[in-house]
């Protein structure tokens, strides 16, 4: 009887475990928006990425449709290339579609920014390995007050 | 040269501790496996060492958890920020305290408990027995010990990190007034299930083996006197404590350190 009791407490136990575990990952990490599933691959050069990071969002008018993938300096221009990976289930953007570095509240972490173009004839769709050509660098906060000092000096 | 002496016969000591040590882990792991006769055991010593545990955890987790979202709150709210109060409780338990609490708590709570159970076996000559009987003590006394405890602590931390999230949850939200959505929310945006959780969970079963295997050492290994199991039991609740935060550190490191 004794060790009938231990094994309902270890069951218990074990049971406690998966309860934690699960609501780490559903309530938590958000498993069910993982990277796991399946998702192509787009490219962007950008002129400035401010503090954009691996592992990003990529949004649409604020909803996350994937994640910055990597971030390497391309060697032909020496300008930052963003890869970004998209959820599959968001298949239909126009070639016309443009990507811009935004960020999140007054000192929230950087985003990017996806801008979808308009699907007139003859503009196919964004596929896997298709680079974005209209793209908008980060912010700089530096560079926005040197403008203004500029300006202000001139006037 | 008394100095040299002393330090040759110190790091002999050490090493052949070591040895010993890696002996007692393969004679009782690496053995031929007796699944029918081992589950029950273990499963015994779950129940011992990781159920027995678990009010300490729960109990710790939750204050812990608290504690965070009370301190977290006041400097937050500073900058308009408490928003990523949910961030900020969830990824320090997951990545760290998670696992490194619920290590030191465990050493302190059943390690000391294994050392001193394994030793007194050792003085009252009940391991020795065992062998008379043709029973391998390592199999039957120290193999379940060792499996219970790695299997059971990453359990105790992975409950200690959601018991400490709620509570973060009951202290921010139910009394400071957070956003319940967005405490949810951008933790959500914010944790990531293969970089923070499991690394998370690495480090507690990291933590787990080298605990139990310096509990069941220790205890294995003591002088057969009531002193001898006094200085190993302190000896396991000291060195493994030690080796947590040292080990915590190389795999922060390791995971964390270098993007």
């Amino acid at each position: 009887m004794k060790s009938k009791k231990a094994e309902l407490l270890v069951g218990v136990f074990v049971a406690l475990t998966i309860a934690a575990g699960l609501m780490l990952a559903l309530n938590v990490a958000n498993q069910s928006m993982a990277s796991s599933e399946d998702s192509y691959i787009l490219y962007a050069k950008f002129d400035n990425i401010g503090g954009l990071k691996v592992r990003s969002a990529v949004k649409v008018g604020g909803v996350t449709v994937g994640r910055v993938d990597n971030i390497t300096l391309s060697n032909s221009d020496f300008t930052p290339l963003v890869t970004m990976s998209i959820s599959t289930e968001f298949n239909q953007f126009p070639e016309t579609s443009s990507v811009s570095i935004l960020t999140s509240g007054l000192l929230g972490e950087q985003y990017i920014g996806f801008q979808p173009g308009f699907a007139i004839d003859g503009v196919e769709n964004l596929a896997q390995g298709d680079y974005i050509e209209d793209t908008k660098s980060a912010l700089v906060l530096e560079d926005l007050i040197g403008q203004f000092l500029f300006s202000s000096n001139d006037g | 040269m008394k100095w040299f002496i002393n330090l040759g016969a110190n790091t002999l000591n050490r090493l052949e501790m070591f040895g010993r040590a890696t002996f007692m882990l393969f004679g009782a792991i690496v053995a031929k496996p007796q699944p029918l006769k081992m589950i029950p055991l273990t499963i015994k010593q779950i129940h011992v060492v990781g159920v027995q545990s678990l009010l300490i955890i729960v109990v710790s987790g939750l204050f812990i958890g608290m504690v965070m979202a009370l301190q977290g709150y006041t400097i937050l709210v500073d900058y308009g920020a408490e928003g990523s109060l949910g961030p900020m409780v969830a990824l320090s338990l997951l990545r760290e305290l998670g696992p490194v609490v619920t290590a030191l708590l465990f050493a302190g709570r059943a390690g000391s408990a294994l050392t001193a159970e394994i030793g007194l076996m050792k003085a009252t000559e009940q391991l020795s027995s065992l062998e008379m009987m043709a029973v391998d003590p390592l199999r039957r006394v120290i193999a379940p010990r060792l499996w219970a405890g790695i299997i059971s602590m990453p359990m105790l931390a992975l409950i200690f990190s959601a018991v400490g999230i709620l509570g973060g949850h009951l202290v921010g939200v139910d009394w400071l007034g957070v956003d319940s959505g967005s405490y949810w929310s951008i933790m959500q945006a914010t944790v990531d299930w293969n970089k923070d959780v499991v690394n998370g969970i690495i480090k507690s079963i990291v933590f787990a083996f080298v605990i139990t295997w310096i509990a069941t050492f220790k205890g294995y290994d003591s002088i057969p006197t009531s002193e001898g199991i006094s200085k190993a039991t302190t000896e396991t609740v000291v060195f493994s404590s030690l080796a947590v935060l040292g080990l915590d550190f190389i795999l922060t490191a390791l995971m964390f350190g270098i993007e």
